[in-house]
């Protein structure tokens, strides 16, 4: 569930005309808004075949191939950024993507939904429930994610793997939060690169 | 949608790519739709080892001589005949109104036969252009081919940036593997050595080397196929049972005996011959160190790379080699591996997915209206 406040901050951390890497791109929107806001050049990968279709409707490059084995062919540092935009959850190898992502490029964009938000914390911690929400809607039975982490547990993550965290901004619905963010936010984003 | 079959001849010696000076030739060639004022939007068909310029329709007077593209190519379809003007052309070298073995060599007035040079992809593309030419076209929307007409598409785009906008690679691959090459060359074997060949002079004693053209194309055939399709279509099934002989007893012996039969009914052994050595010359990279980003450095056009997942023929690995080549160069690409049963001959069949693509690529191209 892509929004427009989440393309904006993504674009406001791309350079002009760079060349930019969106695995799970879905229907190309983010592309077709950063090659209209940033001329960038962009690819896409994505394997669903629907996705597709609309990629090649909003006239954006698209790679049909698996995300976590598709930039194994991808020279080092081919891409100025590699954008994961609300996927990292939905990924058996987390490590093993990150990684990759900031072999492909040098920085790496990753956003993700805050599963610390605290109705999400109310769910589990009062009704005892795993939580549901604009961001997490799907029941633990029928969820694509894998993964469910916190902003804080990123912020570890990096901190473990060695990547420096050059940007961090943190959405609350449409509006960006500051205070207690890992409490607040909805929706974390990060520009990541090595050391 | 009735087709109709045209010429044209040029008398400009076109050089080949072996050294060799067609001095005159002509191209038969077929058009559908109508060519816009500001003549942009044209769409070249390139075919594949065994088509011809009769891509889609049929003519007025053979309702059942239906063109080899024609579920992709016509009014409302994928290539939409209503929106762009679309060209089939006969590769020279061919049978099928092109100058080649076949024609006549205007130098004694004899067929061509063995005598007709043999010819590359770029040959061919350099004759395509120059019958853009003839038309009064400058620059393609696009040019599309499946298997070796992938071949020439990609050969357009690398060999002439500034006439194309889109290109259409599907099927296809940047060369042959070894294999792919083993194969060719068992086929041309069992031409050459059928009695009948008589070194590619078989139309003067009167004959045809038909059971290898036969053998050639239950060959060919065969790599077609995917090996679930086959397993799907024919199993292990009997056509009446074991009979203890050497006459065809699985369904599938009967049914590659017919394809073949079939084929070196119409196909000439000399053309087999050369399309076959075409394709195994085929390799743009081959003067660029083997470094294929190098070799489409030039490419100024969008790319599509389509590959079917059952092809063993040109499986989707290669079309990756391609799509990786475009990638590292920083050329614009879409590719899309479709998931398709039938293996090599996916490109020619009703595919949902395949079909929208191709169909939603062509929608989005600009500036073809007027």
């Amino acid at each position: 569930m892509i929004t427009r406040a989440d393309f904006d901050i993504i674009a406001s951390w791309v350079s002009p005309k760079s060349r930019v890497l969106d695995l799970g791109c879905g229907d190309g929107s983010l592309l077709r808004h950063l090659a209209d806001s940033k001329q960038v050049r962009g690819y896409g990968i994505e394997n669903d075949e629907p996705s597709l279709i609309k990629c090649i409707d909003n006239r954006v490059n698209v790679i049909q191939t698996n995300l976590e084995s598709g930039m194994k062919e991808m020279a080092d540092h081919s891409f100025d950024v590699v954008i994961l935009s609300q996927t990292l959850q939905a990924i058996k190898h987390t490590e093993a993507v990150v990684s990759e992502m900031l072999r492909v490029g040098r920085e790496a964009i990753v956003t993700f939904p805050n599963f610390g938000y605290w109705k999400h914390r109310l769910q589990i911690g009062l009704a005892g429930k795993m939580p549901v929400s604009d961001d997490l809607p799907y029941q633990w039975y029928d969820t694509p994610n894998v993964h469910l982490f916190t902003i804080h547990d990123f912020e570890e993550f990096c901190r473990h793997r060695g990547y420096r965290i050059n940007n961090r901004r943190v959405l609350s619905g449409d509006n960006e939060t500051t205070f207690l963010p890992n409490l607040t936010g909805t929706l974390a984003l990060y520009k990541i690169s090595v050391g | 949608m009735f087709a109709t079959q045209q010429f044209a001849h040029f008398d400009t010696p076109l050089a080949l790519a072996s050294g060799a000076v067609l001095p005159a030739y002509d191209l038969a060639f077929e058009t559908y739709g109508r060519l816009n004022e500001t003549r942009s939007n044209a769409i070249l068909i390139c075919h594949a080892l065994n088509a011809s310029h009769h891509v889609a329709g049929t003519y007025e007077h053979e309702p059942d001589n239906v063109g080899w593209w024609d579920n992709m190519v016509g009014p409302g379809k994928p290539v939409d005949t209503d929106r762009f003007f679309v060209i089939g052309v006969n590769n020279l070298g061919s049978c099928f109104g092109s100058s080649g073995p076949t024609t006549i060599n205007p130098a004694n007035g004899k067929r061509w036969g063995a005598d007709f040079p043999l010819v590359t992809v770029e040959d061919w593309v350099d004759s395509h252009a120059r019958l853009l030419d003839h038309l009064g076209i400058s620059t393609l929307a696009a040019v599309m081919g499946g298997s070796l007409g992938g071949m020439q598409a990609l050969a357009w785009a690398s060999r002439y940036p500034d006439r194309v906008k889109n290109a259409l690679v599907i099927a296809a691959a940047p060369n042959l593997s070894a294999q792919n090459i083993a194969f060719n060359e068992v086929a041309r074997q069992a031409i050459m050595s059928d009695p009948a060949f008589h070194a590619g002079a078989f139309a003067e004693h009167d004959t045809v080397p038909r059971d290898g053209l036969t053998v050639a194309r239950m060959i060919g055939h065969i790599t077609y196929i995917s090996d679930d399709q086959m397993e799907a279509k024919f199993g292990r099934g009997l056509r009446e049972g074991l009979k203890f002989s050497f006459a065809p007893e699985f369904q599938i012996e009967s049914y590659l005996r017919y394809q073949g039969e079939k084929f070196s009914g119409y196909y000439d052994a000399n053309t087999y011959l050369r399309v076959t050595k075409a394709l195994d010359y085929f390799d743009p990279a081959r003067n660029f160190g083997g470094d294929l980003a190098r070799a489409l450095a030039g490419v100024t056009a969008r790319m599509l790379v389509i590959s079917f997942t059952t092809d063993w023929r040109f499986s989707p690995a290669r079309s990756r080699e391609i799509v990786k080549a475009l990638l590292d160069a920083d050329k614009d690409v879409t590719y899309a591996e479709i998931e398709a049963p039938h293996g090599h001959d996916a490109f020619l069949l009703e595919n949902p997915q395949y079909l929208a693509v191709v169909r939603h690529y062509l929608n989005q191209i600009e500036g073809v209206e007027a």
